[in-house]
């Protein structure tokens, strides 16, 4: 009567089966309730991760939806690795993928800003560059730099006001969210994780910065999608995120 | 004053779980706390605040890496990435000690964070033995093997827990890691005495202690079904245990288990206080 971790596991992920037979109490009768304390624990110990992941996601849907939700998904998406800290990666198309929560659009978007943040947080270090080298630059030789950024720097493009929303539930008097997109810069000056909307174009112009093109081919990119996008304004926007870690002007 | 030697070993003194919150006061008040704990898979991101406060600490501090995800009770091949991750993690912090559960905590290429029961079987020691083996290996030490919380039985076990612990440790030479909170809790559930699991235990082999507290609750018939939660004080019976033990083994590097619902740093240093007390009470 041997019990597999097959049958073991099958059995903790869903209540509904039956407590395998071969786990048993100290009188050799069935373990029943027993096997409790391992879906418990499961259940528990995956649901508080979701929490402390997504704080602002939990608190837009409230703890018992945020509960039920994280109870849903963590049965159809159990940890792929022990590094809980990467946990809920799915979870933003998780919920967009939920019919009920069709009405809340944005909180996809939230969590995918969440997701962001965290994964800044435990990023690799890297040395910022002095902005004094930049300045320096004659107006082509800038154009033709390329700039290496911090394994940290992240951008999330969205349709909905998701840095007001995340600001309006972690700041207190931060003001309240009006209905407009928001594309998020995500950098980590030093240990915190900092969310810094982006001029109109930004995002453009740094995910092409990502895929090695010059600052001015980044820019003809970003001023082809919004002929008023900001370069000084995205730029300053990096320095003050730490988020330029290298400078090849070299052409 | 570092002593970096002083730091290859854990000190048979009162240790704690190292809490992020607890930072400020353990770097400048330790008081009884002389050793810390970290959980191996809070430290494997690649950068940031956990790593740099990492590197502070282990200056200051021995430094116990105790692994809760590697599944070696598991029955399939452990993870090849997980053992990259906790090379990295033991060589670049080199720390006094490594330990890790006689238990289970991924299948299929599911993790299910919680420590899972396993059958107390030839077949087990066998597949135990092996990926024990392949884990000093990897990482170029030995490591201690922590005997776990029970809440229910195999029909099929053939080895009692102690039996089972001690050919572990000599087929692969590994230490043990004997935590008595978890002894009280499964003797308490499964109704045998604690003192005769103690008596049973290859106690030269123990590199070090756990204590912890635990949630009461009881089975289907009526009897006491301790859980191992860490979430309060240390209770009378696990420190009188802590005492008939190390009456028998002698000192220990003795540590604080607290994860959940985690209290101010004075709540825990005087848990780690009283397992002062008991240590002095010990002939060295």
């Amino acid at each position: 009567m041997s019990v597999s971790q097959t049958e073991f596991t099958r059995a903790m992920m869903d209540a509904g089966q039956p407590v395998p037979d071969g786990l048993i109490d100290h009188h050799a009768k069935p373990a029943g309730r027993r096997f409790s304390v391992y879906r418990n624990n499961v259940a528990v110990s995956l649901t508080e991760a979701m929490h402390s992941a997504f704080p602002v996601t939990a608190k837009l849907l409230g703890k018992q939806n945020m509960d039920g939700l994280a109870g849903i998904y963590l049965r159809q998406h159990p940890p792929s690795s022990p590094l809980m800290m990467f946990y809920g990666e799915h979870f933003p198309a998780f919920l967009e993928g939920m019919e009920q929560l069709k009405h809340l659009g944005y909180l996809g978007d939230v969590a995918r800003l969440e997701l962001a943040l965290r994964r800044a947080y435990h990023a690799a270090d890297a040395a910022p560059i002095a902005p004094e080298p930049l300045g320096a630059l004659t107006p082509d030789q800038l154009m033709n730099t390329r700039l290496t950024l911090a394994p940290a720097v992240q951008v999330i493009c969205s349709p909905w006001p998701i840095h007001a929303i995340w600001r309006y539930n972690t700041e207190d008097g931060a003001p309240k969210p009006e209905p407009k997109a928001q594309d998020v810069l995500v950098t980590r000056p030093e240990f915190d994780s900092i969310p810094q909307v982006l001029p109109s174009g930004g995002a453009i112009w740094i995910r092409a910065l990502m895929e090695g093109a010059t600052i001015g081919e980044a820019l003809e990119q970003a001023a082809a999608a919004d002929e008023t996008f900001d370069l000084g304004a995205t730029l300053a926007l990096l320095l003050q995120g730490g988020a330029i870690t290298g400078l090849d002007s070299k052409g | 004053m570092l002593d970096s030697a002083a730091h290859n070993r854990l000190p048979a003194a009162p240790g704690v779980g190292y809490k992020p919150q607890h930072f400020a006061q353990i770097t400048t008040d330790p008081g009884s706390v002389k050793w810390l704990e970290i959980h191996a898979e809070n430290y494997m991101g690649d950068g940031g605040r956990p790593i740099a406060q990492l590197r502070h600490l282990s200056e200051r501090f021995a430094m116990s890496v105790h692994g809760v995800g590697l599944s070696i009770g598991g029955e399939g091949p452990l993870d090849a990435d997980h053992l990259t991750r906790l090379k990295h993690l033991v060589g670049w912090l080199n720390p006094a000690s490594f330990s890790e559960h006689l238990a289970w905590s991924t299948h299929d290429s599911h993790f299910y964070n919680d420590l899972l029961p396993l059958p107390y079987t030839d077949t087990s020691l066998q597949r135990i033995c092996d990926h024990i083996d392949e884990l000093q290996d990897t990482i170029g030490r030995r490591m201690l093997l922590e005997n776990p919380s029970s809440y229910l039985a195999f029909a099929e076990s053939t080895w009692s827990e102690p039996e089972f612990l001690a050919e572990i440790s000599r087929r692969t030479g590994c230490g043990l890691l004997l935590d008595v909170n978890n002894v009280f809790v499964s003797a308490t559930n499964l109704d045998f005495s604690p003192q005769g699991y103690i008596d049973a235990f290859p106690l030269d082999e123990v590199g070090e202690v756990h204590l912890g507290g635990h949630d009461e609750d009881e089975d289907d018939h009526g009897h006491p079904l301790l859980i191992d939660s860490h979430g309060r004080e240390v209770v009378d019976p696990v420190w009188a245990l802590l005492d008939y033990t190390l009456a028998k083994s002698g000192p220990k590097p003795v540590l604080i288990e607290w994860d959940n619902d985690v209290p101010d740093w004075p709540v825990l240093e005087a848990e780690a206080a009283r397992a002062a007390t008991a240590l002095e009470r010990v002939p060295a």
